[in-house]
């Protein structure tokens, strides 16, 4: 990675400028040309740098329900649990995190009557009480990573 | 979808998500290609783009690093019990430092005492710590308690699925949550 790269990343996960050309704008920013600004990033691509580029969805604005949503898992029970929980579609990420609560996990369900069935749905295959923390307001999202 | 989203708007918005599920060609001129795609003009899908963006539905198009790759392997997810008369100014002024990048309002439980969630990444331990540190001044007597749980393992990872069971996977900004 050398500097322009450094500066495409860092440019490009504040967005690309919705004007009519720009690959332009961009390589006029950073002193480059549009070609050499998409080689760059495929190459950064396919190197797994980075993971995607294109439009990034607030998907529950969308449609649908979501939730974070908790378990204190007995250390003996934990593989056991993750793996329960893991097969089901419904659960988009799921984090060990060091606390009592020790499994956190999203919901992506398609209505609201689906969240409540899979909330319920995972006290009964685990026998656990599922802390649920849906949010009730955005102050910030925005991932920014300068490197 | 939001309210000042119209019908049109939406079902356009339903095949751009299909059209860019494994992200935007790199061709110099986007917006060409995804108006051949939509059936609609280059300006009409331009001025698409910027009212999808104006409402939040569509948050940037834009690179998705992999943190990891960049060195950003330490996250944790920052929790406060924050006075709730205080909570519309605090929970500004918390999601708009740098280092965070999520912070949301949720419910207390009768186990659960935090309402306010700030995730913050690091490439130390010592740099998320001293991140915690600086909300914690920031906020200052309004907070009566806290707590940082530091994520250890990732046990699944996908990308948010859009509900519609006909249509393609999406993503939200999908990191280390």
């Amino acid at each position: 990675m050398d500097e322009l790269d450094r500066q495409l990343i860092n440019r490009l996960q504040r967005g690309l400028p919705l004007v009519r050309h720009p690959w332009q704008a961009v390589a006029a920013e950073l002193h480059s040309t549009p070609d050499e600004l998409l080689d760059r990033l495929h190459l950064l691509l396919e190197d797994g740098v980075l993971t995607r580029f294109g439009p990034m969805f607030d998907i529950e604005r969308l449609g649908g329900a979501f939730t974070l949503a908790a378990l204190a898992v007995p250390e003996s029970r934990f593989e056991q649990v993750a793996a329960q929980l893991n097969e089901l579609p419904q659960v988009a990420h799921n984090y060990r995190r060091e606390h009592p609560w020790n499994m956190w996990f999203v919901l992506a369900c398609a209505t609201c009557a689906d969240l409540d069935r899979t909330l319920a749905h995972i006290h009964t295959i685990t026998g656990l009480e599922v802390l649920n923390l849906p949010k009730e307001q955005t102050y910030h999202v925005g991932l920014y990573f300068p490197v | 979808m939001s309210v000042c989203t119209s019908r049109f708007d939406e079902t356009l918005a339903q095949r751009l998500i299909q059209l860019t599920e494994s992200g935007l060609p790199l061709v110099e001129d986007p917006w060409t290609w995804l108006a051949e795609q939509l059936g609609i003009s280059v300006e009409s899908t331009l001025d698409l783009l910027k009212r999808l963006q104006a409402e939040g539905a569509i948050r940037r198009i834009a690179a998705v690093p992999n943190h990891y790759r960049l060195g950003y392997r330490h996250n944790g997810m920052t929790v406060w019990d924050v006075c709730d008369e205080q909570m519309p100014r605090l929970g500004e002024l918390i999601g708009a430092q740098p280092f965070v990048s999520h912070c949301y309002r949720r419910p207390r439980r009768a186990d659960w005492p935090y309402n306010l969630f700030a995730m913050v990444h690091g490439r130390s331990r010592e740099e998320i710590d001293s991140y915690r540190e600086h909300l914690r001044f920031l906020l200052g007597t309004a907070s009566r308690a806290d707590e940082m749980l530091v994520s250890s393992r990732i046990l699944k990872k996908t990308g948010l699925r859009l509900a519609s069971p006909r249509s393609s996977r999406s993503w939200l900004a999908s990191e280390g949550r």
